[in-house]
């Protein structure tokens, strides 16, 4: 893999990378023989797209799936609740606890 | 580790504590201050205050009170009511008593207001601080022990190192004969055909799949999940995602039973602990806080808590010693005192999973033995007990001795 020190892949069949160290904008990645400039920060742990996902994609993370991708996510895009929602249960941040009423 | 021993404490019940605890326990939020009082002239790792707040009756909180009154890290007990709350207090000073520790009850109306019962209230439990140097000591190895796991302000990196060297530490235990307790099955949503293959019998397996249904359907009525803002902060995403990292810290080995909060295994192995309420969703969020979980894991037996972290929690307990496990290379630096171990070196690279699984072990002996852990030094001692119902577990290798 590629970068193989700034990111990890957990399980080969995996559609995300992690961060193994905080990341500023600006840092070229090198994913599947493309070169792709990181846009915003990324922290440790942070995941981005390993490859191109189409709108209700699974997101695989540890060959589990962690839901499913609401819009079309690009390599190397990061991947986090404005993009990815659970199959289950709503998640609830202090942003969005008015729209679930708490 | 095979050989490990140490002295701990014997109690005439025959259980084997690794602290030797003076409880002050109020019996409603009315007694809480009087209890604090009492306690706070004491040095706060020898006497510590837990307690229900509730003034109607709860079978689950006497349950749960019962279990930690007589929790072998426990010496003697002092009982602080209020006078006209539900809590039997008869019945848990019998409890009590039977157990072969001693115990005396404060009734703050009795005695007269504040200022008497905080002043009867130290004078027990100067008396019984001393008697309690004479316990008598006793040899215990990792066949004795029972150890609880929770993970608290999780992030994208407790997944990685803490909670997988957790795991194998848990591995290890079970190996030894030891006792492991893992818990949330809100945090294993996602995980349930994982849970049940590893169940020693089909009936089992059958029940843990029911008990991670009931916690998905009691959480969707809450309306979100075990999901806090800072775990999203940190770079987790789903319930989904923080259930594949929480899940890691049960290891591999079969699950041999169920247990309700106050259940304490009759056998050694790995257990699942139900923290989520039977019946309709009426008693508002199963687990308010991880002190809610710790109070959970030691009334089901826990000697020692090991607890991972990567936002970077602080919390202890006032019975069982909370080690902390630090899965985040950042936060371990920017926190260091309020940890016990830095699983972030398998971030790093500089450690693998096994060595800091085996520092883990050799840190939990010490504590065992008697050294104090971060959360105990910086004086942490958090407690918080709630309204709950629930259900008898059907596979029975928990015994019912919590149940009156």
């Amino acid at each position: 893999m590629e970068n193989s020190k700034l990111f990890i892949q957990l399980d080969e069949s995996d559609n995300v990378l992690l961060a193994t160290q905080s990341l500023a904008a600006g840092t070229l990645l090198h994913i599947a023989g493309q070169e792709i400039k990181l846009e915003k920060d990324l922290g440790l742990g942070f995941k981005i797209a390993s490859c191109n996902i189409m709108r209700g994609e699974k997101i695989i993370k540890c060959g589990v799936s962690i839901g499913s991708a609401t819009s079309n996510i690009s390599i190397g895009e990061l991947i986090h609740l404005h993009n990815l929602q659970s199959d289950y249960v709503p998640t609830y941040t202090i942003q969005n606890q008015r729209q679930y009423g708490k | 580790m095979e050989s490990s021993e140490w002295l701990g404490y014997s109690r005439s019940d025959g259980r084997k504590g690794i602290r030797n605890v003076v409880l002050v326990a109020y019996l409603v939020e009315c007694a809480h201050h009087v209890s604090t009082k009492i306690a706070r002239v004491f040095d706060d790792r020898d006497v510590q205050v837990i307690g229900f707040g509730g003034c109607y009756p709860n079978t689950h909180a006497d349950k749960v009170m019962g279990q930690l009154c007589t929790h072998p890290n426990v010496g003697a007990v002092l009982l602080v009511s209020l006078g006209c709350e539900s809590f039997d207090r008869f019945g848990l000073a019998e409890r009590i008593q039977e157990s072969g520790r001693s115990v005396s009850t404060v009734v703050i109306q009795e005695i007269g207001g504040t200022r008497k019962a905080i002043e009867k209230g130290q004078s027990w439990v100067q008396g019984a601080l001393s008697d309690l140097k004479s316990t008598l000591r006793t040899k215990m190895s990792m066949k004795d022990l029972i150890v609880g796991t929770i993970c608290g302000g999780s992030d994208a990196t407790s997944g990685i190192s803490a909670n997988p060297a957790v795991g194998r530490v848990f591995d290890y235990l079970v190996a030894l004969g030891a006792t492991a307790i893992f818990e949330e099955t809100g945090e294993m949503i996602g995980f349930e055909d994982h849970l049940a293959e590893r169940a020693k019998t089909p009936a089992l397996a059958a029940e843990l799949s029911d008990c991670i249904g009931k916690a998905a359907n009691y959480y969707a009525t809450m309306g979100h999940a075990s999901f806090a803002p800072g775990n999203a902060d940190g770079g987790l995403t789903t319930m989904e995602e923080k259930s594949l990292g929480a899940y890691s810290k049960s290891g591999k080995s079969k699950i041999s039973g169920l247990l309700k909060p106050g259940d304490v295994p009759k056998h050694n192995g790995l257990y699942l602990l139900d923290v989520v309420p039977d019946g309709e969703p009426r008693f508002g969020f199963p687990n308010i806080n991880d002190n809610a979980e710790i109070s959970e894991l030691m009334a089901c037996g826990s000697h020692i808590i090991l607890f991972t972290t990567g936002r970077g929690s602080v919390v202890g307990s006032p019975i069982a010693p909370v080690m902390k496990i630090c899965a985040n290379p950042e936060t371990y630096h920017r926190m260091a005192e309020d940890m016990d171990v830095n699983a972030g070196k398998i971030i790093t690279g500089a450690s693998s999973i096994d060595e800091v699984a085996a520092e883990i072990l050799h840190k939990m002996v010490d504590t065992a033995a008697g050294r104090p852990t971060a959360s105990e030094l910086l004086g942490h001692q958090e407690f918080v007990l709630l309204y709950k119902s629930f259900e008898p577990a059907l596979c029975d290798e928990a015994s019912r001795e919590g149940d009156a």
